[in-house]
């Protein structure tokens, strides 16, 4: 039993260690966010700020004022792109689960292989199409093409497949139609899928710094990513201001994630081929 | 069997395709049109003044890559940067997964904290380091503070890659993790029981059990990985405000790609046949690895 709980401190010291190694980032840009710039120029390596302040992220709301523009921006679109997603996807998976049409495989194998193709190919062309369109600097440009999401298409086919066709024949029978029966008792019953879809979209499109690169020019229209790049070159030692900032932008993914925690493991082993 | 064109079956079809008119719509205009597109403008001169005008030079955008010398040293910093991350990440991922899933307690918590990174967005993770890769940063006072060299990670073209290695595998490791973690609750606990009473220790129950069982994940996940590191962007155009530097060091293909497309002029044709050479590439070591994990594969 002795060489057992060796064992097992050993573990330990490699859990602990890594969960340090993983907080530390954390724990530094959290703390320089909160110290003055006079603290932050002498160098000093205190992980708890000697002056502790709130004037960084006052700063940032009132001298810098389109960065709440930036968070609105950022939250409009993550919230459209992925409510869009979630109808979409599900519509999508639920046909290629349950409806027979023509060419049915046929689209299942092309949404297989377009997951294949790096965002590269498309980069070009599609600032070319949104070009032509007038939507570039424009919030449809940014959702449009991220409305719906390959991957998510899949996992809910998955999903779907395994659903109990019961229930539906016993809302067909009550009198409801196909889309009644989707939206009335289909989706409600699919919530663990579309969590776990919810925080993945709304991430990937919340985090996504080559998209808004490339889509948007006018600093009006900024998303996060965006916005605290341009201001990272303007603030560029004021790293107490950009620490703030950081620490703003990670908030609602944490929040989001903390909501929908449970479904998150869940999530990756339907998104992890598994 | 039902007639070929009977109500039932036309109303199916007609809702069928009602279900998927939005993704097609997507699918159409933003996805399968722009590979074709891409494909019509790797083999064209691209003129982006005013409207935009084409000359067909057939193959002279891909012949052109073979003369590019930041092409070969983007495509060099990008193998060098797959062939270290993808181990790196992916032995890292195993080791915490196998650690997390002992039984120990404190296991959610642990799990929730190794998970922050890759929630965070790569725009703040990048910020972050960079911050604490100052030349007086929290990093080089840690490491004079233990005795070991300083370095200037962003300034000097001999670490700044290595920097953002660093960072990466840091970041990517957690997220697999959580792949390895769900794979593992599928070994069966008789063959652990079975290797104890062959008197096995646990560094010989993970080698010999859990590292071969998971074998068909770690392939997928050195897959994924290979994909993602391929792809390197964000990082380094952060790190480099956009221009690869310091002396090119940081310059990846998909940074190479941005620049030829966005910011010269005249060279979209080129980009969009760099890019098809990158998913090309992309292409061949997912097939490569494919083979080499089939080989030694188990069953």
């Amino acid at each position: 039993m002795k060489k057992r709980s060796v064992g097992r401190n050993i573990l330990y010291v490699i859990l602990v260690g890594y969960a340090i190694i993983t907080l530390i980032p954390f724990l530094w840009a959290l703390s320089s966010s909160f110290k003055t710039l006079e603290e932050i120029v002498s160098g000093s390596m205190n992980f708890i700020p000697k002056d502790f302040t709130f004037d960084n992220y006052k700063t940032i709301f009132i001298e810098q004022e389109l960065f709440p523009r930036w968070l609105f921006n950022s939250v409009f679109i993550a919230s459209v792109a992925t409510a869009l997603n979630l109808i979409f996807n599900s519509m999508a998976g639920y046909a290629l689960a349950r409806l027979s049409f023509p060419g049915k495989n046929a689209l299942f194998v092309i949404i297989l292989a377009v997951l294949m193709i790096p965002a590269q190919v498309t980069m070009i062309p599609n600032y070319l199409i949104l070009k032509e369109l007038g939507w570039l600097n424009s919030y449809q440009g940014m959702i449009a093409p991220s409305m719906i999401n390959a991957t998510f298409i899949f996992m809910m086919r998955q999903f779907f497949i395994n659903f109990p066709k019961e229930l539906e024949e016993a809302a067909l029978i009550d009198g409801l139609n196909r889309f009644g029966i989707f939206f009335k008792v289909v989706l409600p019953l699919a919530r663990p899928a579309l969590a776990a879809q919810t925080i993945f979209v709304f991430m990937g499109i919340w985090n996504d710094f080559m998209r808004p690169l490339i889509v948007l020019s006018d600093p009006n229209l900024y998303t996060l990513p965006l916005g605290l790049n341009t201001f990272k070159g303007q603030y560029i030692s004021y790293w107490n201001y950009i620490m703030a900032a950081s620490m703003i932008f990670t908030l609602p993914v944490l929040l989001i994630y903390a909501f929908f925690n449970k479904y998150f493991i869940k999530g990756i082993s339907f998104t992890g081929g598994k | 069997m039902k007639r070929k064109y009977s109500p039932a079956r036309l109303r199916d079809a007609g809702q069928g395709y009602l279900f998927m008119s939005p993704a097609l719509f997507v699918l159409l205009l933003f996805v399968i049109g722009p590979i074709l597109y891409a494909i019509f403008l790797s083999f064209n001169d691209v003129q982006l003044l005013g409207g935009t005008s084409y000359k067909f030079v057939a193959f002279e955008n891909f012949a052109k890559i073979l003369d590019d010398t930041r092409a070969k040293i983007a495509l060099w910093n990008t193998f060098k940067y797959v062939v270290i991350v993808v181990p790196c990440q992916t032995i890292l991922a195993l080791i915490l997964a196998a650690t997390l899933n002992a039984g120990l307690k404190g296991e959610k918590l642990f799990r929730i904290i190794y998970f922050l990174p890759t929630l965070t967005s790569s725009a703040v993770l990048t910020l972050i380091f960079m911050w604490m890769y100052n030349q007086n940063g929290l990093i080089n006072n840690l490491l004079s503070m233990i005795g070991l060299p300083t370095y200037n990670w962003m300034g000097d073209p001999a670490v700044a890659l290595n920097a953002i290695m660093i960072m990466n595998i840091w970041s990517t490791a957690p997220f697999f993790m959580v792949i390895y973690l769900a794979a593992l609750q599928d070994v069966p606990d008789s063959l652990y029981e079975a290797a104890e009473l062959d008197g096995a220790g646990p560094i010989k129950k993970f080698w010999y059990i859990t590292v071969p069982n998971l074998r068909p994940v770690t392939s997928f996940v050195v897959i994924m990985g290979i994909i993602g590191t391929f792809q390197l962007f964000d990082q380094s155009y952060i790190f480099s405000g956009g221009s690869g530097g310091p002396n090119n060091s940081t310059l990846t293909v998909v940074l190479l790609i941005y620049q030829y497309a966005f910011k010269n002029f005249g060279t979209m044709g080129y980009a969009a046949a760099l890019a098809f050479a990158l998913a090309l590439v992309i292409l061949v070591a997912t097939l490569l690895q494919r083979k080499f994990s089939k080989e030694e594969s188990l069953y």
